[in-house]
């Protein structure tokens, strides 16, 4: 760790982040909402990742491809919560584990 | 410690306890808030990385339509939160041993590889320092990635218009006006002349 921004601080910070997503997911098990927006900062740490290697190895690709992952996030965000709003007109509830109605 | 050195550990630390309170808020809206928060603090490092674009697009796009969409949506929804928490801790325990072994792996990998320095600017496409961000973007997006810029968009009109489907409900039972009919009336069918006797009425 020296007196520079490198590599290995973007990495472990986008790591945390990913950790803290995958966790979220975990231990809200019931509320919809807050599981999208665990995939949403996953998402966010992936992006992290990909710009400090652009930075890092001096190539714009990885910033074009961060543009993908961040329309492509948007439009998950706009789906899924299209969806939540219908599950929660039919059911009265938002608790994914009442989601059965396919027993799949 | 540098200025960039001092402002990277203030956004990164910032964005790793805003989002730690993103998954711990009791209250949604304020883990929207945190969530916001999160977005504000990454676009901060996103800026210390040189891509300044991608800084303020993911303020204008999170901040400014995802996170204003879950705040809707949260608003909407009449659930009772505090129900949904009850059962909070009791897949604690796993999710603690995946996002640990994750974790230590992610660091594993982050730790243990090294990147040949005859690497560093050997991409198709290297930053051309004399340019900013934003330009350099858009030289490239509308050129050499344009079916890619195209392909972002045909996923931003599918997930469009696959929201207003999902969402657009017709009621039954209720009253509406059709211009159709209305304008299909002739007076023929729809006045009809009658001479009432005086003093007797209809």
């Amino acid at each position: 760790m020296g007196l520079e921004i490198g590599l290995g601080h973007y990495l472990t910070v986008a790591a945390i982040l990913f950790t803290l997503g995958v966790f979220g997911i975990f231990i809200n098990r019931k509320n919809v909402i807050v599981i999208l927006m665990s995939v949403e900062l996953i998402l966010l740490a992936v992006n992290l990742n990909l710009v400090a290697f652009s930075a890092h190895l001096n190539d714009l690709q990885g910033q074009v491809f961060a543009l993908m992952i961040l329309t492509v996030a948007a439009a998950e965000a706009a789906i899924g919560l299209a969806i939540l709003v219908i599950f929660y007109r039919n059911r009265g509830t938002i608790a994914v584990e009442d989601v059965n109605m396919m027993k799949g | 410690m540098t200025l960039p050195l001092f402002f990277f550990y203030v956004f990164s630390a910032i964005t790793v306890a805003s989002a730690f309170m993103v998954i711990s808020a009791r209250n949604p809206v304020h883990a929207v808030l945190f969530l916001i928060l999160a977005f504000v603090n990454a676009a901060g490092l996103f800026m210390l990385a040189g891509a300044e674009f991608l800084a303020l697009l993911l303020i204008v796009v999170y901040v400014g339509a995802v996170a204003v969409l879950f705040l809707f949506v949260v608003m909407m929804i009449d659930v009772d939160f505090a129900e949904l928490k009850s059962g909070l801790l009791s897949y604690a325990p796993i999710g603690m041993v995946v996002g640990a072994i994750l974790f230590l792996e992610l660091l594993l990998v982050a730790g243990s590889f090294v990147i040949a320095p005859d690497m560093v600017g050997a991409g198709g496409l290297p930053i051309d320092a004399t340019m900013d961000n934003t330009r350099a973007l858009g030289l490239v997006l509308y050129t050499r990635y344009v079916f890619l810029f195209q392909g972002a968009a045909a996923v931003l009109l599918v997930a469009m218009i696959g929201a207003i489907v999902l969402t657009l409900r017709h009621r039954t039972g209720i009253k509406r006006q059709s211009t159709a009919s209305q304008l299909g009336r002739k007076p023929s069918e729809t006045v009809r002349n009658v001479k009432v006797k005086s003093g007797q009425g209809l």
